[in-house]
Order: C-alpha cells, then structure tokens, then sequence
C-alpha cells in the first residue's frame, strides 16, 4: 500500500533573492528625491489655508521661507501670531537681516527672482502678515508667496 | 585532495538591512512641492510721492472686519458672492474710449458687462482695493484674495476662449511647457494685458 502513498511535498520556497534589488531600488529613489528639512520647527506646524489659484514654486534655493503660527515653547507665549526665521523665534524686525543674509548665498544676477514664502497658519492675524510685508517691501524683496493648500476652503 | 568549496555568503538579512534604511529615508521625506498664491508687492514710494487721482467708480472696495465679515463697495456681502462682484466690476467696461500711449483706457470691446456708468471703466483701469483689519484672520484674507484671482481667471479664460479657442490655463501650461515659443508668449501677454490682475492692499485698520 505504501506504494501508492502520496509523497509529500513541501510547498517550493519562494525565491526572495530578489527582493534586496527591489528594495534597493526603491532605498535609491528616496534617497535621491530626499531633501532634509533644513530648519527644524519651533511653531507648531501650520495649518496652512487652501487656494485654488496657486502658483508652484520653481527654484527651491531661491525661496527664503517665514514660518508664522503658534510658539511651540509656551515661553514665548501663547497666540498664533510668532514669527520663525530660520531656527528661531523672532520679531517682525529682524526680517530685512533675514533676507539680506539669504541674498548672501546667491549670486547677484539671482537676487531679483528670490521669493519669500510664508507659511503662516490660518489663525495668524493679517496684522502680522502685513508686518512681515512692510518689512520686505523696505529691503524690496517683492516677490511673496503665500503658501497654501491647493483646494477650496468656501463652504 | 578534497577540494573545499568556498562557502557561501549568507544574503539574507541584506534585504532587512535595506528595509531598514529604506524606511528611515521614507520617514525623513519631505516630497512637499510649496506652491501658494504669489503676489508682488508694490515697491516703497518716495518720500514726497503724491498718489495719483483714481476715479471713485473705478475703485472696488473690500473691506474685511475684525470679525472676518466682508464689506463690499458699502454692503456686506458672504464671501460666495465676491467672485461675481468681482467680476461684474472688472468686466464693466463703462468707459467712452479713447487712446492713451497705444492702451485704450475708455471702450473695451471684449468686454460684456452692463457698461454702467457707477462702476469701472476699463479693466486696465479697474482697482481692487482689499482693505482689512489688522485683526482678521489670515485664512479668511487668503480666501478673499483667492476669490479675486478666481474672478481674473474666469474673464481671462473666456477671453482667451473667444480669442484663440483654448482656456488661458491651457494656453498658460503649454507656454510654461514650451518657453521660447513666440506665438504663444504673445497670446499669453494679449490676455494678461487685457485682464490685469490689479489688486492693491491697502494698510490695515488698527484693532485697538
């Protein structure tokens, strides 16, 4: 009888020889479409306003980006209307410092297609935005983005 | 003699060893494309500047209150409506007509409002004046200006329907896709020239 005794059979491993060249693969897109986040947060993250007509911003080295929202650190007090230049919190005042130390690191001919974004949080007062923007118009950094999602934000 | 075989190398935490950086560069991925709505600002003016005389009916209002509540031209209006305001303002087109350095500033002829004689002459004429206060909130400012630009996109689109067949959008991406085509350049700057976006922010009202 133990002649015709089904054999068993173990199921076939699968050969997963490849599967390093397919994560490899994928390890070499990330790390090429990678950019470290430069500054590290000291707002909470904004929760930035939606727009329909955005524009994108082309020439990320061009861009010097003004975070407004509210202080993580409870130190400098609560509201939505801090200001964050590259990693701190600042005033309104030292914004001209700000783009003139960004202008430092491109060449000169550069200097008139640099733009300011801001990121600012829906909750921030126009009152500081318009700060921030006096203070740009004073050393004519003229080009301003505000940042937003793209969408509708009308009920 | 035996020959030995060359053992070979085990491969197979190679694969954990890439997950586990693969990992680490998803997590630290920032793949945000910022985009936003662009504006330039208006260059600081001199000293003794005297601002040029606009005519009342050829300025559109908008104030926004601290209570994020819109004022347009003196009546409150729900921030629906300021797209159609806006438009019906822009598109007016009341002027009589004549030719100031080669730009008609009074007839426009693509125009297709009611040619009222209280609201804007032209649209290179037409100002929109956003006025809020300094304690509105950002996000409302950014809708409002959003609307107003929706209203520029819409008459620049129509035209540029009428003129050439194809929405500005459309003819604005295939310009961006192909820069050193002269046709398209021109047609692009035909429509921005004849629908200008104009929209000034005046300086916000206190909030104490």
């Amino acid at each position: 009888m133990s002649k015709f005794k089904k054999k068993k059979k173990g199921m076939p491993a699968v050969n997963t020889a490849s599967l390093p060249d397919i994560v490899f693969m994928l390890l070499f897109f990330f790390m090429v479409t990678t950019t470290m986040r430069e500054t590290s947060l000291q707002i909470d993250t904004p929760s930035l306003p939606s727009a329909t007509e955005v524009k994108k911003l082309e020439h990320k080295s061009l861009v010097s980006t003004i975070y407004v929202g509210k202080a993580k650190d409870s130190k400098y007090g609560v509201g939505y209307n801090k200001i964050q230049l590259n990693d701190k919190i600042a005033s309104s005042d030292q914004v001209p410092a700000f783009i003139i130390n960004a202008r430092t690191k491109v060449s000169e001919a550069e200097i008139p297609f640099m733009t300011t974004s801001i990121k600012a949080d829906k909750k921030s007062s126009v009152g500081t935005i318009t700060d921030i923007r006096l203070k740009l118009r004073d050393v004519n950094a003229l080009k301003v983005s505000y940042s937003t999602n793209t969408g509708s934000d009308i009920r | 003699m035996a020959r030995r075989e060359t053992p070979e190398i085990n491969a197979g935490s190679m694969a954990d060893i890439a997950f586990l950086l693969l990992i680490f560069f998803l997590v630290t991925t920032t793949m945000n494309v910022d985009s936003g709505i662009s504006k330039k600002l208006s260059e600081k003016p001199p000293l003794d500047y005297v601002p040029p005389i606009i005519k009342e009916r050829n300025i559109f209002e908008v104030n926004i209150n601290r209570n994020n509540q819109l004022l347009v031209e003196d009546e409150r209006m729900d921030v629906n409506q300021l797209k159609d305001a806006a438009i019906k303002f822009i598109d007016n087109g009341g002027g009589e007509g004549k030719m100031v350095d080669n730009v008609s500033t009074g007839l426009c002829d693509y125009c297709k409002g009611d040619k009222s004689v209280t609201s804007s002459d032209h649209p290179n004429k037409a100002i929109i004046s956003v006025q809020s206060d300094r304690g509105t909130e950002y996000g409302t400012y950014i809708i409002v200006q959003n609307e107003l630009l929706r209203a520029y996109t819409e008459l620049r689109n129509r035209l540029s329907q009428e003129r050439y067949k194809i929405s500005y959008t459309e003819l604005e991406k295939l310009y961006r896709d192909d820069k050193n085509n002269e046709d398209l350049k021109k047609k692009v700057e035909a429509i921005k020239l004849a629908y200008p976006q104009i929209v000034s922010d005046s300086e916000p009202t206190s909030a104490n």
